[in-house]
């Protein structure tokens, strides 16, 4: 009965855990409401886009998530005819690791499984989320501000940074340069453009000789190793403590009846060996054992993946 | 006369086109140098018996890798062509999944208990890691760049696997030569370490006899393996894959339950792993990449990793032994098994300290620093991973 209980309670754990993975690393990336001269879709036409990205390092399946401009109360829940419902069964609603994909704002969804059913409106604050299927939870939202002009995006400022509608986190971009560096409008690719590792750069010019790194890392390593020496140092001393009383109990004595000093902490095997050899010289005594120890030559033809037993499952015991 | 002549035009053109996708056709002086060291390293494994377990797939591996054939033919054959049976198996070794297996097998092999019976030894492996950090100063100062430079260094982990695990992450156009290198290095531990263990101790020093380690409880030893890898990789979790996996291997050995998968693990999938990654990283040295000022560097940087390593295990027992008690002293000659050879650097410390007084059995003692020295270097391995990916 307990039995069934664990294999019961693993079960559901099981269940919970394995439903936990989210579609939260999905996020809104980049938007453009005016396209005049950016990317066309696939019937060669410019209209309005909202670039999705993958923040995770994993592939994210993203079929059945909603993307809708409607606004709704925490908790609500949102409106199926309003929202656009990423359809099944398109292997490309699959988004490998740190990648983006395309929806277009345009409100002809028989066009495909990336055209919406919704447009924005220049000039106006603009407001687009995504849902999970259960279309109660949020995965990401922003809201457009009215001044994004027709050719401009409004992007994050680094790729799935940034919380869910942290207009902080955002920026106008026109491909005008700002502060040395250009703005570029990225539809389907990374906001922030990585050409070099910035860690393997910082290293190389910070840390020439590579002292300041060999210390750190020696550093981490001692003290890893050293907290597991710390710890073993305590867990072997409990040991220590739990086999003394185990070892006064099995002598049917109280621990207050024998000096510690007594009694090794421990036995060593040379010393157990000794004893067994002598017991053995002595009075040629056995007890059972799974193991012989000879110097004659043994064939053993047998090996466990002939055997029938090991394929066998164990009877149900009543 | 005139279907004859076309005939013998047909045979001949055939037969120069396949001339010219023979190997005597594509061969340059590169490929035969190449041929000649997988050659040499079958000799020493087969003649020597240095590492015969890795050495002979690594030589013939060598050897496949370097059979010149035309590469603009198509014939997808070659261990850098998308979708050759040699570029299947190699998979293991560019994504840096075989390291992670060889690791369970190590685990499920390894018995930890001299490391639990004494834990201050994984201090002598966490100090031999300094060849590794030694090693990535130097090449920093060749010119390295830091990603290149930590991949190298981590030859003086002493640690195949470890070794293209993280070379695969940062510097995969060096992997072949890291791990040729390493696996070279390990092989000629028995000739490279007893210099520097009989130059840096005292006669007095190799004669330190050591208490014979405790017996320890099945309980310590299942509970080793789980807090190990919890503490371990709470500090370094991009050593996860390495560490996690070894710990694994462990408590499959040690709980006692699971015995054919612990059989499994250090036997039949360790025997496998170890055929496929020794052979396709000998056959990933192909002549063209290979043969280059960068692998003489890495060599050079490798056999010096090698040595700092091993003298920075014997100066920190010595350093230790200044603050022991005299009845807890440890014999010096067990740190230069803190690189993380197993179990060949221990056998050198018990042979040595053998030499010295036919009654002084080092091994067990040995094997503490040596089983710390795999702890540490993945866990080396692990922060400059972290630090540089």
């Amino acid at each position: 009965m307990k039995k069934t209980f664990l294999l019961l309670l693993i079960g559901v754990v099981g269940c919970l855990s394995a439903t936990a993975q989210s579609r939260g690393g999905l996020c809104i990336n980049e938007v453009m409401v005016g396209n005049e001269n950016s990317v066309v879709d696939d019937y060669g036409e410019r209209n309005a886009w909202v670039e999705l990205f993958n923040s995770t390092y994993a592939p994210l399946e993203i079929s059945s998530v909603y993307i809708t401009t409607e606004k709704i109360a925490p908790g609500d829940t949102i409106n199926r005819a309003i929202a656009y419902a990423v359809p099944l069964g398109d292997v490309n609603t699959r988004i490998p690791k740190r990648q983006h994909i395309i929806f277009w704002a345009d409100n002809k969804p028989t066009r495909g499984t990336f055209h919406t059913n919704f447009q924005f409106t220049l000039g106006e604050e603009n407001y687009i989320a995504v849902y999970d299927a259960d279309r109660k939870t949020l995965i990401d939202a922003i809201v457009i501000p009215a001044e994004l002009k027709a050719g401009e995006s409004y992007a994050r400022k680094v790729d799935g940074v940034g919380g869910i509608n942290v207009a902080e986190a955002w920026e106008i971009r026109n491909g005008e340069i700002v502060d040395g560096v250009e703005k570029y409008i990225t539809p389907s690719s990374n906001n922030v453009i990585k050409d070099t590792n910035t860690k393997v750069e910082t290293f190389h010019k910070l840390d020439k000789s590579g002292v300041a790194l060999t210390v750190m890392a020696m550093a981490i390593v001692f003290s890893a190793l050293l907290v597991l020496c710390l710890c073993f140092m305590v867990i072997s001393k409990f040991g220590a403590r739990i086999n003394r009383t185990n070892k006064i109990k099995s002598q049917g004595l109280a621990p207050k009846e024998v000096a510690t000093k007594d009694l090794p902490e421990h036995d060593s095997g040379e010393v157990i060996a000794a004893i067994t050899m002598a017991l053995h010289e002595h009075l040629n005594a056995h007890d059972t054992e799974q193991t012989i120890l000879t110097i004659n030559k043994v064939k053993k033809a047998y090996s466990p993946w002939s055997s029938k037993i090991y394929s066998m499952r164990d009877l149900p015991k009543r | 006369m005139a279907a004859e002549s076309s005939l013998s035009d047909f045979l001949i053109s055939n037969l120069t086109e396949f001339w010219q996708l023979t190997g005597f056709y594509n061969a340059t002086w590169q490929h035969f140098v190449m041929l000649a060291v997988g050659i040499f390293f079958m000799y020493l494994a087969i003649k020597k018996n240095f590492e015969p377990m890795l050495l002979v797939p690594i030589g013939f591996g060598i050897l496949i890798g370097n059979i010149p054939f035309n590469t603009a033919a198509g014939l997808e054959i070659g261990i850098y062509e998308q979708g050759s049976v040699l570029n299947i198996l190699y998979n293991g070794v560019s994504a840096g999944w075989y390291p992670p297996l060889i690791f369970l097998g190590i685990g499920a092999m390894t018995d930890f208990s001299a490391l639990i019976a004494n834990p201050k030894l994984l201090l002598v492996g966490a100090a031999a890691q300094f060849g590794i950090f030694g090693a990535y100063m130097v090449a920093c100062a060749l010119g390295f760049m830091p990603d290149q430079a930590g991949a190298i260094a981590i030859i003086g982990g002493a640690d195949g696997p470890t070794a293209i695990f993280l070379s695969s992450k940062l510097a995969p156009n060096l992997m072949g030569a890291i791990a040729v290198s390493a696996y070279s290095y390990m092989a000629l531990v028995p000739v490279i370490q007893p210099p520097i263990m009989k130059l840096l101790t005292t006669r007095k020093e190799r004669l330190i006899k050591m208490k014979p380690a405790r017996a320890v409880s099945q309980n310590e030893k299942i509970i080793f393996p789980v807090v190990g890898m919890l503490l371990t990789c709470f500090v370094v979790p991009s050593a996860l894959p390495l560490l996690g996996m070894l710990f694994f291997g462990n408590l499959l050995r040690e709980c006692g339950v699971t015995t054919r998968l612990a059989k499994t693990a250090s036997n039949a999938l360790t025997d496998i792993v170890t055929i496929l990654l020794g052979m396709t990283v000998g056959a990933s040295t192909q002549a063209t990449t290979f043969l280059t000022k960068e692998t003489i560097f890495i060599f050079a940087l490798g056999f010096m990793a090698f040595i700092i390593a091993s003298a920075s295990g014997v100066a920190f027992v010595k350093l230790f032994n200044l603050i022991l008690p005299k009845s807890k002293k440890i014999n010096p000659l067990i740190g230069n098994a803190g690189v993380s050879a197993v179990p060949m650097s221990a056998r050198i410390s018990n042979n040595l300290g053998l030499q010295y007084d036919p009654s002084n059995y080092l091994l067990m003692h040995a094997m503490g620093p040596n089983v710390a020295g795999v702890i540490g270097s993945a866990t080396a391995a692990g922060v400059l991973l972290g630090f540089l990916a």
